[in-house]
């Protein structure tokens, strides 16, 4: 007899899936110039997905389809990070991909897609379907970077992409088949108890975590598997960029989980080692060439590689205190990435953009809000108190000690003292140096206005109230 | 009423409310905002004076809250005899910055004196912590403001005099994160007062001592991290400067009395050998090298880092003394150094003023471009006299106090710590006056100084106001002595008392 299974706990997926297609139809059929219908659609399909995985938070973690999917408290908040962070980048993105002129309804479909992988990967409760979500991640935003198409820095971004995306899915890939061999399981929960008893195939298990490991790193940007991140994070269109670098870090971090914390908790001690060298090389050399960057888009990538360093350090610590820490930190560093990278396509016009560093000279005269948004974030960035990026350092850090890495904490500070000085220059050329004749008052839609003054606000607004979101990584893993 | 929080969010708010009420578009309704809401500030700091129970060094006005339970984290605030004066300091400083900056700043004047309200409650805030990590926040919150002041209104080298500030006050502070959080996960939450119990063992406590050392001696500044000071004074604004030498040099000092002192005590005693060499440089050597200045501020500055030297002997000589039994003195040289840090903050923010006052107006701070300065500005030439004085320690203002208990206090600790301390007053006296002599006195040299004029009414209010103060206290000393005892004994009698196993003492 066929026995159909309670679907329920998967309404969000398959809203998702549906609105996407219903999208990819409406745009086909009722698209005006600007797209709005198409527009207004995945918005409001992002809400109500928020509005279903609130309600799903309160219900019991469900494992469906023979223990291959798992709905849970953490997927849950994740998967809130994630329709917020894609909702944000996209109302970013609609203006500037509009004057660019690769405004096509693909781009919103595209996006949905995305967000359906990003969900996957956060639910994955097996390794074949840990893959599938990450590709189902990954090819839309092949697509999106290469969507301006006469643009050729964009084309070489997504072939860049796309190569070291597709390299690193092959590791990983790999690493998965030899545990695989080694096991004979791909189930997440069975291959936790499988490791621990390997016997002869220890070896192969040890080779194993180091395609898996490495296949990560690749997937977050983390030393020595960074080179792909600026040039793509600089080709890329700006608002695409905003996409890339916020919401799918919120995904890897569910797949780091459920992979090497859920799946692979007995070798802990081996991939500690792993990402601990990882996470001080990332640390060093992101902070230490983030500051010969003239670029801001590039300095944000190597930003992005030096937050990976600090990020890693709470999974490392190998608590739960510390796997909350770190949750709470790539939620956060979301925020600020789409405050960052937001504020350049914020300055940008058609056929300018605004992504040299030199072109926010005089920002705090020309627009003194604007300008104070920024301080807000790039200190924020730099984890200076009271401002939010602050409390995520410090729980990392609290984790890092807590476990007995106190070197790698003492060497955060002070990288971070390093990453302080380029945040500094931000600031210094907003505020200590003047504007040249031929910058123009910037004019944006009053919705973007509004999101970028709340968007800065909330760098300080929860920077005083850090405690909730906190509390839900913290009911994530059980603490 | 929750005074300290008032003291630390009505200038923190009333900066936001009158930038919007007002701001540039007014620039005039702003700065009538700005002072009032500096006033008010002032005000609730004299009731919180006026409040305070001199009788006990426990904590007063305490305001708990939880801030991030999870971690233990709260906002605790409550002062104490060390805190109240600095507090009262900060909420009279900032007025008269307000009412200094009043028509110099013609550049955004409204930004400027919201960045100087922000950074008010800020410094409010860390005086009033206590919660470490509250401290911290409000501790590293304070250099932004201060960054800006420096950055936007500086002189020529100003980026790279505040970037400079900004990362070597950072570079400090990270290590004293560290210590803290060590400490925060020893004892299970934040709070300043259990660290003071928390048990330590003698190599715990070198580590801590040592983070926190980088973080206040830079801040102090102590030689040889000082080098930052005299850059970040000579490009900041007048107001800038008076905050820096008035109120953030203290937090240096009052980092060293509120953590190191009482948390560290054993390493502070196999140390003080070391921050006592380190304070005898800085007010001897510092001292001859602020002989050779040729910028007025500069030179200030670094009266400033030899005039701050007192401060740290006068904390760091208390173990020699206790150790002899010799309480009194022990006594006598903690007050000395606490009552030098508020006489500093009168007088180098009345030197700084002053320097202002004839900057302001010749745009020059080169000693050498003036001269003969007496003959058009009869007024100032008084005041700047007075405050010459004072910082070269006249018995009569309140430089003298505080130095010369500080001196008697080392010569019944060490003999040598007294003869190289007593140099200040020979060659302290030498470069204020000298440069006094150059500036002030002569024939009019040039035709900038001929066409100088003499202060108008509103310098001549903020600086008879300091001026009255440092006359008061230096003929007067009591009512801040008064304040201060009850902690002073607290500190000396348990604070300081070892926390190694095996000794019990009464307070722990």
């Amino acid at each position: 007899m066929f026995l159909s299974p309670d679907l329920t706990p998967l309404s969000a997926e398959i809203f998702m899936l549906v609105m996407a297609c219903v999208v990819m139809i409406v745009d086909l059929y009722f698209a005006d110039a600007e797209h709005r219908l198409t527009y207004w659609i995945t918005q409001l399909s992002l809400v109500v997905a928020i509005f279903i995985s609130v309600d799903q938070l309160s219900t019991e973690t469900a494992v469906l389809f023979d223990g291959t999917y798992i709905v849970d408290y953490l997927a849950g908040i994740l998967k809130i990070g994630i329709y917020v962070s894609a909702m944000i980048a996209l109302l970013y993105a609609r203006d500037y991909i509009a004057e660019r002129k690769f405004l096509r309804g693909e781009y919103y479909m595209l996006a949905l897609f995305a967000v359906l992988g990003m969900m996957v990967m956060v639910s994955a409760h097996n390794l074949l379907t840990i893959y599938l979500g990450l590709e189902l991640l990954s090819l839309p935003l092949y697509a999106m970077v290469a969507m301006e198409r006469n643009n050729g820095n964009a084309a070489e971004a997504a072939m860049k992409y796309f190569v070291m995306g597709a390299i690193a899915s092959g590791f990983l890939l790999y690493g998965m088949s030899l545990l695989y061999g080694a096991t004979q399981t791909l189930d997440i929960a069975t291959l936790s108890q499988a490791v621990a008893n390997v016997g002869d195939n220890q070896l192969m298990v040890n080779f194993a975590l180091m395609f898996i490991v490495a296949g990560l790193a690749f997937k977050l940007g983390a030393v020595p598997f960074h080179m792909w991140l600026p040039d793509v994070y600089h080709g890329a269109p700006t608002a695409v960029t905003l996409f890339i670098g916020s919401a799918p870090k919120i995904a890897a971090f569910g797949m780091v989980i459920r992979l090497l914390v859920q799946g692979l908790e007995p070798l802990i001690e081996q991939w500690q080692t792993l990402l601990m060298i990882m996470a001080i090389l990332s640390m060093a050399v992101g902070n230490i060439v983030a500051i010969a960057q003239l670029n801001l888009k590039r300095m944000l990538a190597y930003s992005t590689i030096a937050h990976v360093g600090y990020f890693l350090m709470g999974i490392i610590s190998g608590t739960d205190a510390g796997y909350a820490a770190s949750m709470y930190y790539i939620l956060i560093y979301a925020l600020m990435t789409l405050a960052s990278f937001g504020m350049i396509v914020f300055l940008s016009r058609a056929g300018f953009e605004s992504d040299n560093i030199s072109d926010f000279k005089g920002l705090a005269r020309r627009s003194p809000w604007y300008a104070a948004m920024t301080l807000f974030t790039m200190m924020s960035l730099a984890g200076v108190p009271p401002f939010i990026g602050f409390w995520p350092k410090l729980e990392v850090i609290m984790a890092a000690i807590n476990g007995g890495f106190l070197n790698m904490a003492i060497f955060a500070v002070v990288m971070s003292l390093i990453g302080a000085f380029y945040y500094l220059r931000i600031i210094k050329v907003m505020y200590f140096e003047d504007a040249e004749e031929t910058m123009k008052p910037i004019v944006v839609a009053s919705d973007v206005r509004l999101l970028m003054i709340m968007n800065g606000l909330a760098m300080l607004g929860l920077g005083l109230v850090p405690g909730w979101l906190l509390q839900y990584c913290l009911t994530a893993f059980g603490v | 009423m929750p005074l300290l929080s008032l003291l630390i969010w009505v200038p923190i708010l009333g900066a936001v409310a009158m930038v919007v009420m007002a701001g540039e578009r007014n620039p005039g309704l702003s700065k009538v905002l700005s002072l009032f809401i500096g006033l008010v500030t002032f005000a609730l700091s004299l009731s919180l004076y006026s409040g305070f129970d001199s009788s006990t060094a426990a904590m007063q006005f305490t305001e708990t809250a939880d801030w991030l339970p999870s971690l233990g984290i709260q906002y605790a605030l409550g002062v104490d005899g060390f805190s109240l004066p600095l507090i009262m300091l900060t909420s009279l400083i900032n007025v008269i910055v307000i009412i200094a900056g009043w028509n110099v700043i013609k550049d955004r004047p409204s930004f400027y004196m919201a960045a100087f309200l922000v950074m008010t409650g800020l410094m409010n805030g860390v005086f009033a912590a206590l919660d470490a990590i509250l401290f911290y926040v409000f501790w590293e919150g304070m250099l932004i403001p201060m960054f800006l002041i420096i950055g936007i209104w500086g002189g020529p080298r100003r980026i790279y005099a505040t970037i400079k500030f900004f990362l070597y006050t950072f570079l400090g502070s990270v290590f004293m994160l560290i210590a803290l959080i060590y400490m925060g996960i020893q004892q299970g939450n934040f709070s300043i007062l259990g660290m003071h119990n928390l048990p330590l063992s003698l190599e715990a406590q070198t580590y801590i001592f040592f983070a926190f050392l980088i973080a206040f001696a830079v801040k102090v500044p102590m030689f040889p991290v000082h080098t930052w000071l005299p850059d970040a004074h000579v490009e900041a604004p007048t107001g800038g400067s008076v905050v820096l030498a008035a109120i953030m040099l203290k937090m240096g000092t009052y980092g060293f009395i509120r953590f190191s002192l009482p948390i560290t005590p054993d390493a502070a005693m196999e140390y003080s050998w070391f921050i006592i060499a380190l304070s005898l440089i800085a007010v001897v050597y510092i001292g001859l090298v602020a002989l050779a200045q040729k910028d007025m501020k500069k030179l200030i500055a670094y009266s400033s880092i030899a005039h701050m030297g007192f401060v740290t002997l006068g904390f760091f000589i208390i173990f020699a003394l206790m150790s002899d039994n010799s309480t009194d003195a022990a006594r006598m040289a903690m007050q000395g150094g606490l009552f030098q840090m508020i006489s500093h903050g009168f007088i180098s923010a009345a030197m700084f003023l002053c320097v202002g006052v004839l900057y302001d107006r010749v745009h020059s701070r080169n000693i050498y471009d003036y001269g003969g300065v007496v003959n058009t500005m009869p007024k100032f030439a008084a005041f700047f006299m007075l405050f010459a004085m004072a910082n070269a320690g006249l018995p009569g203002t309140s430089g003298f106090v505080g130095e010369f208990w500080v001196i008697l206090a080392a010569y019944q600790a060490n003999f040598w710590y007294a003869v190289l301390a007593g140099t200040t007053l020979i060659v302290g006296a030498a470069y204020t006056l000298w440069m006094y002599k150059r500036v002030v006195f002569g024939d009019v040299i040039n035709d900038n100084v001929a066409k100088l004029e003499d202060i108008s009414g509103r310098e001549t209010l903020f600086l008879t106001v300091l001026a009255v103060v440092t006359l008061i206290f230096g003929l007067w000393p009591q009512p801040l002595v008064e304040v201060m005892q009850a902690s002073v004994e607290h500190l000396l009698q348990c604070g300081i008392q070892s926390k190694l196993p095996g000794i019990t003492g009464v307070c722990h």
